[in-house]
C-alpha cells in the first residue's frame, strides 16, 4: 500500500467541479481531491445526484473543472491532444450503443483505432491485441455475433474488451454493473479486478452495489453532499464514512453485517 | 477474412452491373438504335447515322452521367446522413434537404422577375443555382442537426425533417403566386426532377461538387466507423467529433444541394440505397459500405431512369415518381423492420 508519487496515474487536488460559466456557474462538488494508483482497482460510489458523472467526465478530460487542474501522469490532462490522450485512457459508458451491424469483433478492433492509419486499417499488432482482449475477458467464443444478439452481461464484457485493445493505462467505466443480475455483477467486477492485477492497468469504475464494492475493490472513493473521501474499503467502514453517504438518518451502515440497513418505519 | 474476399465479389459484380445498366440505359429510348451502333458511337467508331450518334453524345448519355452522379452522390450522403445523426431514417429527402434546396431554387426562378436583368442572369447561371441549392440545404442540415442535438428520437427527427417540407413547400406556394406562368412551367418541370436535358458544362461543374463531396467523405471513413459507437465513445478514441461533423456536412450539403439543383428533387434514393448496402454487405464497415453505396446508387438510379423511359413508349415518366414508387415501400419496410434491427 505504498502511495508514492510515482505510483499515481491520475490526481486531482481540491477541485471543484460544475458547469457554465461565471454567474451561471453550477458548482456540484468542492474541493474534491482523488489519486488514482496504478493497478488498482478503484471505486466511485455515491447517492444518485451527487455528481459522480460530473467527476468522471472531469477526469477524462471531456468538461474542464471549475477551478483546479486534473494530473494525468503528472501533466494537465488538457494539455493531451486527443489521440495522445486515446492512447492513455479509455472509456466504458452504462448507455446503450447506435444501432448498427456490428460484430462483437468489429467493436473491439474499433479500439485500436489511436493507433491506426486514415483508414483504420488493422496491422498484425492490432489484431493480436484484439484476440487478447477477448480472451482476457472471456469473449473469443462470441467474434463473430453481432452486438445486438448477445446478452447485456456479455455486451459489458464486450465493452471492456473494446477499452483493453485501446491499450490504455487507465480504463474508467460509467456504472457498469447497471441493468446485470448479482451473478454477472459479481462475474464483471472479479473480472475487473483480475484486468488490474494481471496487466498492471489502473480501473475505476462508479457503482450503486456498495456491498460489493467494498467486497471487491482495492479503493473507494465516496461522494457525499459535504465532502469526497478516498480510502480502503477496510478503512471507511472503520471511519463510518459509508454511513453519511445517504444523508438520511433512517439508513446506517452496519459494519459488522458489511452490509447497509434502514429502519423499517420509514 | 472470408468476409472480405466475399465482399471483394459482391464489389465486382457491382461494377459489372454498373456497365451493364449504363450500357442499357443508353441504348433504350424512344428511338431505337442499334446496339452495335451504341457501341461505335460511345468509342468514336463508325455509324450509319448521324442522327443516332447526335442523339446518343448529346442526349443519352449526359443522362446516363447524371443518373450516376445522382446516384452515387445521393446515396452517399444518405450512408452519412445516417451515421452522423444515428438514425437509420435519415436521408437527404426524408430529412428535407431536397425540400431546402427546392426552396434556394424557387427563390431564384421564381423571383428573377422582380429583379433587374443582369442580376436575374448571374442567379439564373448554373453556379446561381448550384450555389443556391447547397445553401438551401445547407441550411436546413444545420436547423436538423440543431434539432436533433435536443431530441435523440428517431420519430421526432422525422416529424423535423416532414415539417421543413410542409413549410418550405408553403413558401415556395407564395412565391409562385407572385410569379409568371412561364417561370412557374420552368419550375414545375425542375421540381419533378429530370436527369436528362443537361449541357455537358453543367455536367461537369455538378461532377466537380460531387468529387470534392466523395473526398471529403473519403477522409472520414474512418472517424464514422468510430462514431457507430456514438459520439462519446468516438471522441474517447481520439476523434475531433466537431471538425469530423464539419466535413460530413459540407460533403452532404455539396453533393444532395449540387444534385437536386440540377436534376431537382429525387426521392428515397438516399435512404434506401445505404440500406440495400448494408443489408446486401451485412456490414457496417464504412470502408465496404462507402464502395457499395457509390456502386449501389448508381446502378439503382440508371435502372429508375430505365424506367421513366418507359421502353417502346414516347412518354417520359418523371424520376422523382420512379423512385419513389420504389422507395416510399422500403421506408415502410423499414419501420416495420426496425425491432428486429435493435433500432431504438
Amino acid at each position: 500500500m505504498t502511495s508514492s508519487k510515482e505510483n499515481i496515474i491520475l490526481s486531482a487536488t481540491g477541485i471543484s467541479i460544475g458547469y457554465g460559466k461565471g454567474k451561471q456557474q453550477k458548482v456540484i462538488a468542492k474541493n474534491v481531491s482523488i489519486a488514482l494508483k496504478k493497478g488498482r482497482l478503484t471505486a466511485l460510489v455515491g447517492a444518485n445526484g451527487i455528481g459522480k458523472s460530473t467527476l468522471l467526465r472531469t477526469i477524462t478530460g471531456i468538461q474542464k473543472p471549475l477551478s483546479g487542474e486534473v494530473l494525468f501522469n503528472h501533466k494537465n490532462i488538457d494539455k493531451y491532444t486527443g489521440k495522445e490522450l486515446a492512447q492513455r485512457l479509455s472509456i466504458v459508458l452504462t448507455e446503450g450503443l447506435p444501432p448498427s451491424n456490428l460484430t462483437v469483433y468489429e467493436i473491439v478492433a474499433l479500439g485500436r483505432q489511436p493507433y491506426t492509419n486514415w483508414l483504420g486499417a488493422l496491422a498484425d499488432e492490432d489484431i493480436t491485441k484484439v484476440k487478447n482482449a477477448l480472451e482476457l475477458t472471456q469473449t473469443s467464443h462470441l467474434t463473430h455475433r453481432k452486438y445486438y444478439e448477445i446478452s447485456d452481461g456479455q455486451l459489458q464484457k464486450v465493452l471492456i474488451a473494446r477499452a483493453l485493445a485501446q491499450d490504455t493505462e487507465l480504463i474508467i467505466l460509467d456504472e457498469p454493473t447497471t441493468h446485470l443480475d448479482l451473478l454477472h455483477k459479481v462475474s464483471l467486477l472479479k473480472l475487473l479486478k483480475k484486468l488490474t492485477h494481471e496487466t498492471g492497468k489502473s480501473i475505476l469504475y462508479s457503482t450503486h452495489d456498495l456491498d460489493l464494492a467494498l467486497q471487491l475493490s482495492d479503493e473507494m472513493i465516496v461522494m457525499t453532499t459535504d465532502s469526497v473521501t478516498q480510502d480502503t474499503p477496510h478503512n471507511l467502514t472503520q471511519n463510518k464514512v459509508l454511513d453519511t453517504i445517504f444523508n438520511d438518518k433512517h439508513i446506517r451502515f452496519d459494519a459488522t453485517l458489511g452490509r447497509f440497513k434502514f429502519d423499517q418505519d420509514i | 477474412m472470408q468476409r472480405t474476399t466475399q465482399n471483394k465479389v459482391l464489389l465486382i459484380s457491382l461494377v459489372v452491373l454498373l456497365g451493364f445498366t449504363f450500357l442499357l440505359n443508353i441504348s433504350l429510348g424512344s428511338v431505337s438504335i442499334p446496339f452495335s451502333q451504341v457501341f461505335n458511337s460511345l468509342t468514336g467508331g463508325e455509324v450509319s447515322k448521324t442522327t443516332w450518334e447526335y442523339i446518343i453524345i448529346n442526349y443519352r448519355l449526359p443522362k446516363a452521367v447524371m443518373a450516376i452522379i445522382a446516384g452515387m452522390g445521393l446515396s452517399l450522403s444518405g450512408l452519412l446522413m445516417q451515421t452522423l445523426f444515428r438514425n437509420p431514417m435519415a436521408g437527404p429527402f426524408v430529412l428535407g434537404l431536397s425540400s431546402g434546396a427546392s426552396l434556394g431554387v424557387a427563390f431564384i426562378i421564381l423571383s428573377s422577375g422582380l429583379l433587374p436583368g443582369f442580376l436575374a442572369g448571374v442567379f439564373l447561371s448554373s453556379y446561381g443555382i448550384i450555389l443556391a441549392s447547397t445553401l438551401g440545404s445547407l441550411l436546413v442540415l444545420l436547423s436538423v442537426l440543431l434539432v436533433a442535438q435536443r431530441l435523440r428520437n428517431t420519430m421526432a427527427i422525422l416529424i423535423v425533417g416532414l415539417m421543413f417540407g410542409s413549410f418550405t413547400g408553403a413558401v415556395v406556394n407564395v412565391l409562385t403566386y407572385f410569379s409568371t406562368a412561364q417561370q412557374l412551367q420552368k419550375f414545375t418541370f425542375w421540381a419533378m426532377g429530370n436527369l436528362g436535358g443537361q449541357e455537358w458544362s453543367n455536367i461537369i461543374i455538378l461532377a466537380v461538387a460531387c468529387t470534392i463531396g466523395i473526398i471529403l467523405a473519403a477522409v472520414c471513413i474512418k472517424p464514422l466507423n468510430a462514431l457507430l459507437l456514438g459520439e462519446r465513445y468516438a471522441k474517447s478514441m481520439g476523434i475531433d467529433f466537431k471538425k469530423v461533423r464539419f466535413i460530413i456536412i459540407i460533403s452532404v450539403s455539396l453533393m444532395a444541394g449540387g444534385i437536386t439543383a440540377f436534376a431537382g428533387p429525387i426521392a428515397f434514393i438516399g435512404l434506401a440505397v445505404p440500406h440495400m448496402a448494408k443489408l446486401i454487405f451485412k456490414t457496417s464497415d464504412h470502408l465496404v459500405l462507402f464502395w457499395a453505396t457509390l456502386l449501389s446508387g448508381a446502378v439503382i438510379v440508371l435502372i429508375c431512369d430505365i424506367i421513366t423511359q418507359l421502353p417502346g413508349n414516347d412518354l417520359t415518366l418523371p424520376i422523382n415518381a420512379v423512385t419513389s414508387i420504389v422507395g416510399a415501400p422500403v421506408v415502410i419496410w423499414l419501420l416495420l423492420r426496425k425491432r428486429k434491427m435493435n433500432y431504438n
